[in-house]
């Protein structure tokens, strides 16, 4: 036996287990992140189990929202152990099931649990070595591992089984000591296509997401909403929706719902409540928002100082201001829950990103202990951060209670926008200025209600400022700011989509006023070999041409480092100058995300990130007035759709030295930043705000 | 008002009693507990709804199942024969077409309409047709690619 077996402090350990062999593990390797994310525990997160009939299951608190770790930690468990895929299982965000876990979001899936299944798996099959060594009579260096067989090395008939060796034992063990993973080399799992896990269940109309979950006897609340944020109900008269036969009304503390087996009659019962609001005093809105948030953000605090930037020489001064709407998260799948709650427990099946912290918040809601709250996440219909919060499965829980029968609370698409945790509005000052020798002198850089991430630039820079003001903390659930007239909170790569533009355009400027080809003007402040790298892949796949911008072609670069990957983005665009619609033609993308697990997946992250950024920078912005929100369903709030994803070209950059990296958010951070840079090769139109709408497009060229 | 509405259901025939100005959509999830078909907004605009009537695509969100009498009505759950997949949803696996999911389904139904009407449907007829569809989490390529291959295929077996 290799290393002490240690007693694991987790209840139901082996119980769920019944025997065979289980290694627990934990996410603490990756320090450098987990600095990032306070909180994140150091007991064991996940661990995996094998089983006598040879099964391997993976309990992991993480959850499936599309961005297919289902299937690339499968991938890692199945390398590590010497596994086919197909022998894996994967139990995610189930809290009776797994491990505590704080959330899926950040890109830390991979980054940070990704290591740490990795050594849990190369444990289980150091534990399965050492088995199959008694068992076969020789010395573990004799043996081969593969397919979910020990064998002697060239003896293949003699063998035995995962599951034979699992048989009649129980074992655990904890990961306590780096493990020897294998090489990049040596892989033949991880980094070659696989068949995913969810694929034939998503395409069957088979795979169960939190509002398929059907219970006997339950029953469809619609819930009284407020027509505005902050408004305050002064009076509900509930007589006509009671008389609609079969409803239920619930009055209690405030929430007002009511409930029918039939989800359209609850819906109609509702409109039949006659309620009196009183609204708040008119706040900002989409246009008054960002002197709004300049008056009132603050001071900021330094990030980075660096040289002096009050005495940089400067042969030209650069100062912009930058400005982004808020974005909503929008997901097709809206916030839904179904909750089971009897006299002593309770079940809830969420759509959430948060299964621990939202079963914590249940128990209080409920005021049970939280072992006896149990949150079950099927598959989640995309979240992108903003499935981080959501009350719905709070107010099922309290409605179930209530009424002592299962209730589903899935919002409308008007609550769906309503409720949002919006990427906040935000606002970006750069003062910048080049010395004589045409390099940059000076980066001044403040950054307004977005966050740090993004903000301190890629470059090799003398006299850096880097400030920031009234950032999003990231607290991986929503938080209310006031500076804000709704909720905002993560967002695909938090803050990092508006740093990006603000940074990238700025540098694009400086080197339209060098005269300098905008690549040749990045080469020359760039250092990192990494960067140089992807951005020399991305020309290459592109066929940039050299040249002073705005050259007419309509070409624009940006690059980004974020979650640990490096990123650069190559974009053609076409202008009507008239109308000022922008139709992107093509978009390149080279990553180096460290390891690549999936080829596949990565390459589906990558095109997925840059249709959703098409929507950022082209047509997404929330319309409101104070905190009535304007904008109640997808007609007026327009996500990219078919007619403008341009040819996507996701190039990865192997990296075989370097951990897996980020990979579902760095290529968005690029997308603002290189359509801009592309309208203005374009037309010579410098867009200073996102999105970069038709009209402000039109504006923008009549302005020249 | 109440009635009892008939139709076909996947090849099969169903018959409910219930209100027949409901929302196909809800009598679908509900009473039918056939929850491949989703909601993603209520008014038309997204597809994650969309059902097969009589061969075309119809958002179920806005369909009265009194609209459906005697019709032949399929969902995703009636696309695959057995075990056996619908091309369409071979190529969405081999395309790896979606990501979340959610819109999948609906996605495959307005995918068959357009080539039950055209089984070669040009490039640019496919981005027309699935124009109303949406898809957050960005699989549009993908999805293009994917009914792309199956109508090459279509066009090869002629
Ligand atoms: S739910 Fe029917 S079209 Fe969106
Ligand atoms: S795959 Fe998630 S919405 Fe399309």
């Amino acid at each position: 036996m290799s290393g002490a077996s240690v007693k694991l402090s987790r209840r139901s350990f082996l119980e769920v287990l019944g025997g065979g062999i289980a290694v627990a593990f934990g996410a603490a390797s990756a320090a450098s992140t987990a600095a990032e994310r306070p909180g994140y525990p150091d007991d064991f997160h996940s661990y995996l189990a094998i089983r006598a009939d040879g099964r391997i299951t993976v309990f992991s608190g993480k959850i499936e929202m599309g961005q297919g770790i289902v299937t690339s930690l499968a991938q890692m468990a199945a390398e590590e152990l010497g596994a086919d895929v197909g022998s894996i299982d994967m139990v995610m965000g189930d809290t009776d099931r797994c491990p505590f876990d704080m959330g899926t979001f950040g890109s830390l899936s991979t980054r940070m649990f990704g290591p740490a299944l990795r050594a849990a798996a190369a444990k289980a099959r150091t534990v399965l070595t050492t088995l199959a060594a008694e068992r076969l009579n020789v010395s573990p260096k004799q043996l081969t591992v593969a397919h979910g067989v020990v064998s002697i090395t060239g003896q293949p008939v003699r063998r035995v089984t995962f599951g034979e060796l699992a048989e009649r034992v129980r074992i655990t063990e904890t990961v306590t000591e780096a493990a020897v993973l294998r090489a990049a080399s040596d892989f033949t799992v991880m980094g070659r296509p696989t068949k995913r896990l969810d694929g034939i269940e998503k395409v069957t109309g088979r795979a169960k997401y939190a509002g398929d979950i059907r219970l006997p006897d339950m029953l469809y609340a619609r819930i009284l909403r407020a027509p505005t944020h902050g408004a305050v109900l002064v009076s509900a008269d509930t007589n006509a929706a009671e008389k609609v036969a079969g409803v239920t009304v619930v009055n209690r503390d405030g929430l007002i719902a009511v409930l029918h087996a039939d989800p359209e009659t609850a819906a109609a019962a509702l409109r039949q409540i006659g309620a009196d609001w009183r609204r708040p005093e008119a706040g900002p809105d989409q246009e008054t928002i960002f002197e709004h948030l300049v008056a009132h953000a603050g001071e900021p605090t330094e990030l980075v100082a660096k040289g002096d930037v009050s005495k940089a020489a400067a042969a030209k001064s650069f100062e912009t201001i930058f400005q982004k709407g808020y974005v909503a998260h929008a997901p097709i799948e809206p916030h839904v829950a179904l909750a089971d709650v009897r006299t002593d427990r309770a079940t809830v099946w969420a759509s959430t990103q948060t299964p621990f912290p939202l079963r914590d918040s249940i128990a209080a809601v409920l005021g049970f202990d939280n072992k006896r709250v149990r949150v079950i996440t099927p598959y989640v219909g995309g979240g992108f951060g903003g499935k981080s919060a959501g009350g719905q499965a709070s107010e099922a829980a309290r409605l179930s209670q209530i009424c002592g029968r299962p209730v589903q609370v899935m919002r409308t698409r008007e609550e769906e926008f309503f409720y949002d945790t919006f990427d906040p509005a935000c606002v970006v000052k750069i003062a910048s200025a080049l010395g004589a020798d045409g390099k940059i002198s000076r980066w001044d850089y403040e950054v307004i209600a977005a966050g740090e991430r993004g903000a301190t630039p890629s470059y090799d820079l003398a006299n850096v400022r880097v400030r920031s003001a009234r950032g999003l903390a990231y607290a991986g659930s929503a938080w209310k700011d006031d500076l804000h007239p709704f909720a905002v909170g993560p967002w695909r790569a938090p803050g990092a989509n508006m740093n990006i533009f603000a940074t990238e355009s700025q540098i694009d400027i400086m080197a339209a006023a060098a005269g300098t080809d905008p690549l040749a003007f990045r080469l020359g402040h760039l250092s990192d070999g990494r960067m140089r790298k992807v951005l020399q892949t991305a020309v290459d796949a592109f066929g940039w041409q050299a040249a002073v911008r705005p050259s007419g072609r309509g070409h624009g670069i940006a690059i980004s480092s974020d979650a640990g990957s490096v990123v650069a983005t190559i974009a053609e665009v076409k202008v009507d100058r008239t109308s000022g619609r922008v139709t992107v033609v093509r978009i390149v993308c080279a990553q180096d995300m460290g390891i690549v697990v999936n080829p596949e997946g990565a390459r589906m992250q990558i095109e997925g990130a840059i249709t959703m950024g098409l929507g950022y920078s082209f047509s997404e912005e929330l319309r409101f007035q104070g905190g009535e929100i304007l904008d109640k369903n997808y007609d007026t709030y327009r996500l990219p759709r078919f007619d403008v994803v341009p040819k996507i070209e996701a190039v990865l950059v192997s990296n075989d030295e370097l951990a897996p990296q980020g990979c579902g958010e760095p290529a968005i951070t690029t997308v603002g930043a290189v359509l801009a840079n592309a309208v203005f090769d374009a037309t010579g139109a410098r867009m200073l705000r996102l999105p970069m709408t038709p009209q402000r497009v039109a504006a923008a060229i009549a302005r020249l | 008002m109440k009635n009892i509405v008939k139709f076909s259901l996947n090849g099969a025939p169903a018959s409910i009693e219930t209100d027949d100005e409901r929302m196909l959509l809800w009598v679908l999830r509900t009473d039918l507990a056939l929850t491949g078909t989703k909601y993603g907004c209520g008014e038309g605009i997204c597809g994650a709804c969309a059902v097969i009537v009589n061969g075309k695509a119809h958002r179920s969100c806005r369909t009265p199942l009194k609209a459906v009498a005697g019709a032949d009505v399929m969902t995703v759950e009636g696309l695959a024969k057995g075990d056996e997949l619908h091309p369409l949803q071979q190529a969405f696996i081999d395309h790896d077409a979606f990501q979340c999911g959610y819109c999948t389904s609906g996605m495959l139904m307005d995918a068959y309409a357009l080539l039950e009407g055209d089984s070669h449907p040009s490039h640019q007829r496919i981005v027309d047709h699935m124009e109303r569809n949406l898809c957050r989490c960005g699989a549009h390529q993908r999805i293009i690619s994917a009914i792309e291959q199956v109508a090459a295929k279509a066009g090869d077996s002629k």
